[in-house]
């Protein structure tokens, strides 16, 4: 039982499937599981038992049947930024603190239609706006590995339940870092994606352009099962693209011989924690033996990433949250003089700091006067930097780095210094401004303990080549076997 | 001394779009429905919800670019207007920004003072409706309809072309008439189906534009009118007393007959347009294009003149007509029921349309597709006009006994004229009979005749029509009356 439970999703799935054990008696040993870590982790931010317990018998009934769907019975969790029908989806804000979604989003329905079994939300960044996790309404969640330090954001909750061996998979979404920044400092697998392969329909948006839905899981494996339940077309998105469907697992056991990893020096530069760039090292040492071979490239517009990522997003994010108004739904202020003072103090009260420093920000960048300044100017930059990355790929098949400068750093540690902070997506921004997909793999651990992510990243599209290349590292190395303490 | 005063104009009108589902959710947009019952989870603006681009809605633009002669854009941007207002669920509107879908094109009209001229649009744009904020029904609050949020608009913008409240209204007229003609629009003013803002400044001759004022939602020709009259008096008044003209945006209060000030340039918001990065680049390929032509109507102007070269009608008349389409639909079907088609037959028929047709709609506010007679009703009417069973005269009464319902189906007229006796006396006997009676009883008059006095003659036809009870020939009592005088 005790080996199920924290076994991978693939060995989940396959236990139920054998009958080992049913889902139901699966899904009570990890609600007690999530109930007991709450304290320590806060990786919840609501636990649904009544509505995974009757997933679950309905999971054991198909099993029964043989009938059942590719994940029936596997427990999952979702950020909180995805809708789920009936229940509370707050996105990690005071604004839609008592706000229940009344339907569920594309990913949420695939996993559900896939047999997964919906233990609760997960904990986040409020509006996914924040690199530690610690801008959540409902408090910081801390990282499995070592509770003083953060989980990384904002998808923090599901990396942490995913880390804590919780569930064996939960989703997350990708603004500029979202899913690989917290899956490298949890320790764990983290896939963001290309953009328009799995439909926004039903993520509370924070930067349209930007915003990806994606999985964390152990394995590459693990993630390729999800991708699978999660991808498709949707037509109530017209951003989401219309390709025929694929199964992401047919690629992973693919030998690498004559893989060519690019390696950009703009990865490997100063600012780099020596123990991340050891690992990182290593790692490519490790990927040189199972018969890839390294290429210098350069990327010369990458370094602009994050500027031009701290224009755009919180452009769209200042319309975006312009619906929170408290006219409709959402927090409203008890008091108010006028419509004016109404919309002031519902929105003073409903929002944090960080959103309320991102909403002046992209207000700013999109006023008349400033708009070809900064946003124009910014949408230009993107373009390069999508260019820089076709040139790349003419040259290598996968680009490879660290996907943090730095392991998970003290809860506390950069919360006065918001640039800081944001220096902790200098390497994941620009997959989201490029829309091509990238991963982080845990790839080894710093000097205290702490785990250390490699970003793997491809070209459009790439997403089978990219878990082969992870799987293929994961059956010759065991960083992702490594659980933090009294997890496994 | 300085010029003449010029007033120039220009104006925007929202022209809703007749699709069946709004422009970005499937919900209707059906009028009337009770509050908030036609508003979809894209429209209430739920988080999560996107919007999809309705085809349809495209469709009638692309309609609107090929009847007005203007660039279809292969590729538009839809891009979000920020502002927040409680029927603004999203808090942004989804217009269109910096490139529309329709450039250029133009509107012909007939202006009252400078004749038939071209009135150049600049662009039209897809965009979506707000919802409406009701004051009235709640006390102390304010209620939100979304019923309307997210209905298809297209805002066409003209030129700053017009130089008179008449030309605004014959505009208007016009572009009325063709959202119609080209079946994308209704073209409910009442139901705010088509609605303008005129944009009105003032200089002298020759001088560069004046500072402009712009007076929202006009949403009748009339108060259009009254309200740029108003405005341009107000303008001159205050050049000329050597104030200045503040630019903002004014309403028209119909019931003062005056515009007033809602919102100086200064109050003006900061939109912030940005491209929505939820809706990709609207493309229009030449085969839409082309399907969407195949599907025109035969356009006005070209209409008019086959009307002219093919049926032998005016240049006047033909306007007329093709001004409106339900009313030249009709003229053309009466012209097939009548089954003569030479000009003098088609100039019958548009002489009636025009005539008596348009005059019994126009004083019971129907329209066309409402009538009580039908082109077929009045066909078989003119056909007893024709051959010359009644007079014209007569034919008019047998038209209001139509109208009234005094008889149905395709013979209402024949029915008409046998109960009523109506039959056109064209026997040379009976009516040098009538003649002989009304001669012998007139000895004056018949003395005034032969004294030479024009008036008496018409007053003896006058006397034998009266006699035969409007009946006689006219043209045989006019023969008969002098053959027997000479």
């Amino acid at each position: 039982m005790s080996d199920v439970v924290t076994g991978t999703l693939a060995q989940v799935a396959a236990a139920l499937r054998a009958k080992q054990l049913s889902s139901v008696e699966l899904t009570r040993t990890v609600l007690a599981r999530v109930d007991a870590a709450q304290g320590a982790l806060n990786a919840f931010v609501t636990v649904d038992a009544e509505g995974a317990l009757a997933q679950a018998r309905a999971a054991d009934t198909a099993l029964a049947r043989g009938n059942a769907p590719p994940l029936a019975g596997v427990p999952i969790a979702h950020k909180d930024v995805i809708m789920t029908a009936g229940l509370k989806t707050t996105c990690g804000s005071r604004m839609l603190s008592n706000f229940t979604a009344p339907y569920d989003a594309f990913v949420a329905e695939g996993l559900k239609n896939a047999g997964t079994v919906l233990i609760g939300k997960t904990n986040m960044d409020e509006f996914a706006m924040g690199s530690s996790n610690e801008t959540s309404y409902f408090g910081a969640v801390r990282n499995p590995w070592n509770t003083e330090y953060v989980p990384g954001g904002s998808s923090g909750g599901s990396a942490a339940a995913v880390s804590a061996r919780l569930v064996p998979g939960a989703t997350g979404t990708d603004t500029g870092g979202s899913i690989r920044q917290p899956a490298s400092l949890s320790g764990i697998c983290g896939l963001k994606p290309t953009y328009g392969v799995c439909s926004r329909y039903g993520l509370i948006a924070f930067a349209s352009s930007l915003d990806t839905p994606g999985m964390f899981a152990r394995t590459a494996e693990d993630c390729g099962l999800m991708l699978n339940a999660m991808a498709g077309h949707d037509e109530r998105d017209s951003t989401s693209l219309d390709r025929a469907r694929e199964d992401y697992t047919r690629d992973l056991t693919v030998s690498l011989d004559g893989l060519r990893i690019g390696l950009p020096a703009e990865y490997f530069g100063s600012g780099i924690d020596p123990d991340v760039a050891a690992a990182v090292e290593a790692a490519l040492a490790e990927f040189r033996r199972l018969g890839a071979t390294t290429v210098d490239i350069a990327l010369p517009n990458v370094n602009l990433s994050v500027p031009v990522y701290y224009v755009i997003a919180p452009a769209e994010a200042s319309s975006n949250l312009s619906r929170f108004d408290g006219v409709r739904y959402g927090h409203r202020a008890e008091k108010y003089t006028d419509l004016m003072d109404m919309y002031k103090k519902s929105r003073a009260e409903g929002f944090g700091a960080e959103v309320k420093r991102r909403i002046l920000v992209g207000t700013y960048v999109l006023s008349h006067g400033y708009y070809d300044a900064y946003y124009l100017k910014a949408q230009q930059v993107r373009r390069l930097i999508a260019g820089d990355f076709q040139r790349a790929y003419e040259k290598c098949d996968v680009i490879m780095g660290p996907t943090a400068p730095s392991p998970a750093f003290k809860i506390g540690a950069k919360t006065d210094d918001p640039v800081q902070m944001y220096l902790n997506d200098i390497f994941t921004v620009a997959g989201n401004l490029t829309g091509a997909p990238a991963m982080s793999i845990p790839c080894g651990f710093d000097r205290v303990g702490l785990p250390i992510g490699l970003q793997v990243q491809g070209n459009y599209f790439t997403e089978a080549k990219i878990l082969n290349v992870a799987h293929r590292y994961q059956q010759a190395t065991d960083w992702h076997q490594r659980a933090p303490r009294g997890t496994a | 001394m300085a010029g003449q005063w010029e007033v120039v104009i220009g104006l925007e009108t929202h022209a809703q779009l007749s699709t069946a589902a709004k422009i970005f959710s499937g919900a209707s947009t059906a009028f009337g429905a009770a509050p908030n019952t036609q508003a979809a989870a894209v429209d209430i603006a739920l988080p999560g919800v996107l919007p999809v681009l309705n085809r349809g809605a495209v469709e009638r633009a692309i309609r609107f670019g090929l009847a007005v002669g203007a660039t279809i854009n292969e590729r538009s941007v839809f891009a979000r207007k920020n502002y927040f207002y409680p029927d603004l669920p999203k808090g942004y509107q989804i217009s269109q920004f910096e490139i529309p879908v329709v450039s250029g094109g133009f509107v012909a009209i007939v202006s009252p003072t400078r004749g038939p001229i071209r009135i150049a649009l600049t662009r039209a744009h897809l965009e979506e409706d707000a919802g409406k904020s009701l004051h009235e029904d709640f006390h102390g609050m304010t209620g939100i309809d979304l019923n309307r949020a997210g209905t298809p608009l297209l805002e066409i913008v003209t030129e700053p072309e017009m130089r008179s409240s008449d030309e605004a209204v014959a505009y208007a007229r016009q572009l009325h008439a063709l959202v119609q003609w080209v079946g994308i629009c209704d073209g409910n003013m009442q139901e705010g189906s088509f609605r303008c803002d005129a944009n009105v400044s003032v200089r002298r001759e020759g001088e560069p534009l004046g500072t402009r004022c712009e007076i929202k939602n006009l949403n009748s020709f009339r108060f259009m009118q009254e309200a740029i009259e108003f405005e341009v008096r107000r303008q001159i008044a205050l050049l000329e007393d050597g104030a200045r003209v503040v630019q903002e945006t004014r309403l028209y209060d119909p019931d003062k007959h005056e515009t007033r000030s809602m919102r100086s340039k200064e109050d003006a918001q900061d939109y912030r347009y940005f491209p929505d990065p939820d809706l990709p680049p609207l493309v229009i390929d030449n085969n839409w294009i082309t399907r969407v032509r195949e599907s025109m109507p035969e356009l006005p102007e070209a209409m008019k003149r086959r009307l002219v070269s093919q049926h032998g009608l005016t240049e006047y008349d033909a306007t007329l007509l093709t001004a409106n389409r339900a009313l030249v639909d009709y003229y053309g079907q009466a012209v097939k029921a009548l089954q003569a088609g030479d000009a003098q037959s088609n100039k019958l028929v548009a002489n009636w349309v025009l005539g008596e047709f348009s005059a019994a709609l126009h004083k019971v506010e129907l329209d066309v597709a409402h009538a009580p007679v039908s082109a077929a009703q009045l066909a078989g009417l003119l056909k007893r006009v024709a051959d010359g069973t009644i007079s014209g005269k007569i034919a008019k009464d047998v038209f209001d006994a139509m109208w009234a319902g005094e008889a149905h189906g395709e013979n209402a007229a024949d029915t008409i004229i046998a109960t009523r006796g109506l039959t056109q006396i064209s026997d040379s006997g009976a009516i040098g009979k009538i003649v002989d009676d009304v001669l012998a009883a007139n000895p004056a008059i018949v003395a005034e005749v032969k004294a030479g006095k024009e008036r008496a003659f018409n007053s003896l036809v006058g006397k034998v029509m009266a006699a035969s009870k409007g009946k006689a020939n006219p043209a045989q009592v006019n023969a008969i009356l002098k053959t027997k005088l000479s």
